[in-house]
């Protein structure tokens, strides 16, 4: 096998000087692989680490110690835990794609141009990227009245559907996805899951936190289970 | 250091950038900086604006600079436009001489043709920018003048186009910036400033003095040109806010030298630094 992903010895720690150099572990020795393809799920009671692992992998946390390996689409393997900045920056605009739990969104921009904004940044022309956003919150069930509105205003459930739209438009080689069903309804749930898998069967591979037992058995091939930042079990689904 | 390090791709890179007021000696920069929580020299009483300022820029990336007042984050950037003379390091542009010559060793005349043809810098206050002598449409002549255009026609029009982009009323093009708005005079200073499609763009604390309401439209139409144009920036702020939006890199400077670098949402959510991690906290 010909990883995507190799992650060998990641720890985690916070170091606060500003709260009496406070020391936090985060991950303790995470070592897992994952195969080009698969949905990994992070499973662990809120606090376990997996938010931590994923925002490691994205490098919006710095690793402390070990390697992550990342096979890139060029065939190159990039540490995520070293690589340079820039290097980073152009595997988020290119391959790797972080969905979180809430929305953080540039303020003043309506939803349909969130969601098309990451098209354009691989250099899109923008009528068919704004046609295939639309064509896109229409299928997760966003009110039309909505494309053209700030998402910053937007419901719970809303802002989900615009973030896992963001996600997905650009088709992603990796994809991070944080409880991307948490706030909707079962019907809208299978919308995203369905988006989800067909993200997979075009060859993307997924990292995904959930506590939803139904989002879980419908997407993951193989589960990760995280207890004070360590991996306990690795069950294959 | 010398420019041909392994690593290709970049716009600028900067080595070992210095700026040291009064009079420094040998041990001024080695005495100075966060460890002392000071940039004057404790000897001579030099101050030591930024010392040890390393960097690369890559095209289209947005590198933000924050920190405190008087940490050298403007300094920075003064020195990289020629506003300021540096005192030592080196600086390479790839798009001059295939990034060859240490833009600091060029001739001033040489320098004057880097800055208008290659840079382009928003001041705070716009009266640094702008010539409030001239109209608005005279001082983008201006810069497109220095860069060699001489056509007036073809200058006027390329004025309107700009003040049109930056949605300044075009009817207002012969009028003073001294009429304008603050918002309006940040934008007749952008519309300048990317007069010459410039690949580098300074912005040095662009809506600080700024209504929210404006402040907002001003940063949103530095977004949208940024996309458009796919230029690099360094944005300089106190604001982490302003930091957010607008950059995907960050330096945070104290006391003159660069404590910490990172990706922007890495500098803002893991902070290594103890100074990062208050100003961090300090957000509201």
């Amino acid at each position: 096998m010909n990883p995507i992903l190799d992650v060998r010895n990641v720890s985690k720690h916070f170091h606060l000087h500003i709260q009496n150099q406070k020391h936090i572990a985060a991950l303790t020795d995470v070592s897992f692989q994952m195969a080009e393809g698969e949905i990994l799920g992070l499973t662990g009671k809120s606090g376990s680490g997996k938010s931590s692992l994923m925002k490691c992998l994205y490098r919006t946390y710095l690793a402390s110690s070990g390697e992550m390996h990342f096979r890139t689409e060029a065939g190159s393997v990039v540490d995520l835990v070293t690589a340079r900045e820039h290097e980073i920056i152009r595997l988020r605009q290119t391959e790797i794609v972080y969905c979180s739990q809430f929305l953080s969104v540039i303020p003043r921009v309506p939803a349909a141009d969130v969601v098309a904004e990451a098209l354009l940044r691989r250099g899109g022309d923008r009528a068919e990227a704004l046609e295939r956003a639309k064509e896109l919150l229409d299928r997760l069930g966003l009110p039309r009245e909505l494309w053209d509105a700030f998402p910053a205003t937007f419901s719970g459930g809303e802002q989900q559907r615009v973030n896992v739209a963001r996600a997905i438009i650009a088709a992603p080689r990796f994809l991070l996805v944080d409880e991307p069903t948490a706030s909707l309804d079962l019907k809208t749930k299978d919308v995203v899951i369905d988006l989800f898998l067909a993200q997979k069967a075009r060859g993307s591979s997924i990292v995904l936190i959930t506590h939803d037992a139904h989002t879980l058995a419908r997407m993951c091939d193989r589960r990760l289970h995280l207890e004070f930042g360590r991996v306990t079990e690795a069950v294959t689904a | 250091m010398n420019c041909q390090d392994s690593d290709t791709g970049w716009l600028l890179r900067v080595r070992n950038l210095t700026k040291i007021y009064g009079e420094p000696i040998a041990t001024s920069v080695q005495y100075t900086g966060p460890r002392f929580n000071s940039n004057i020299c404790p000897e001579t009483d030099a101050i030591v604006a930024c010392a040890e300022i390393n960097f690369d820029l890559y095209p289209g990336e947005v590198l933000g600079i924050v920190g405190e007042s008087g940490s050298g984050k403007s300094t920075l950037i003064q020195l990289l436009y020629f506003d300021q003379v540096a005192t030592a390091g080196e600086v390479y542009l790839s798009a001059l001489d295939e990034a060859q010559t240490n833009l600091l060793t060029l001739s001033n005349q040489r320098k004057r043709h880097a800055r208008n043809t290659l840079m382009g810098m928003v001041y705070q206050n716009p009266r640094d920018g702008l010539n409030f002598g001239f109209s608005a449409g005279g001082n983008i002549a201006e810069k497109l003048l220095m860069a060699g255009s001489f056509h007036v026609g073809r200058i006027r029009e390329r004025a309107a186009y700009l003040l049109g982009k930056t949605e300044v009323p075009v009817a207002r093009m012969d009028h003073t910036p001294s009429t304008f708005s603050g918002g309006m005079q940040q934008r007749v200073q952008i519309s300048k400033a990317i007069a010459n499609n410039p690949p580098l763009l300074f912005l040095d604390e662009v809506t600080s003095g700024l209504d929210v309401s404006v402040q907002a439209r001003v940063l949103d139409l530095i977004r949208q040109l940024q996309r458009e144009l796919g230029v690099s920036m360094i944005v300089v702020s106190h604001d982490l806010a302003v930091i957010r939006m607008l950059t995907d890199r960050t330096m945070v400077m104290k006391n003159g030298r660069i404590v910490e670098s990172g990706l922007t949402d890495q500098i803002l959510q893991d902070p290594q630094h103890a100074y990062t991690q208050l100003l961090v906290s300090s957000l509201l």
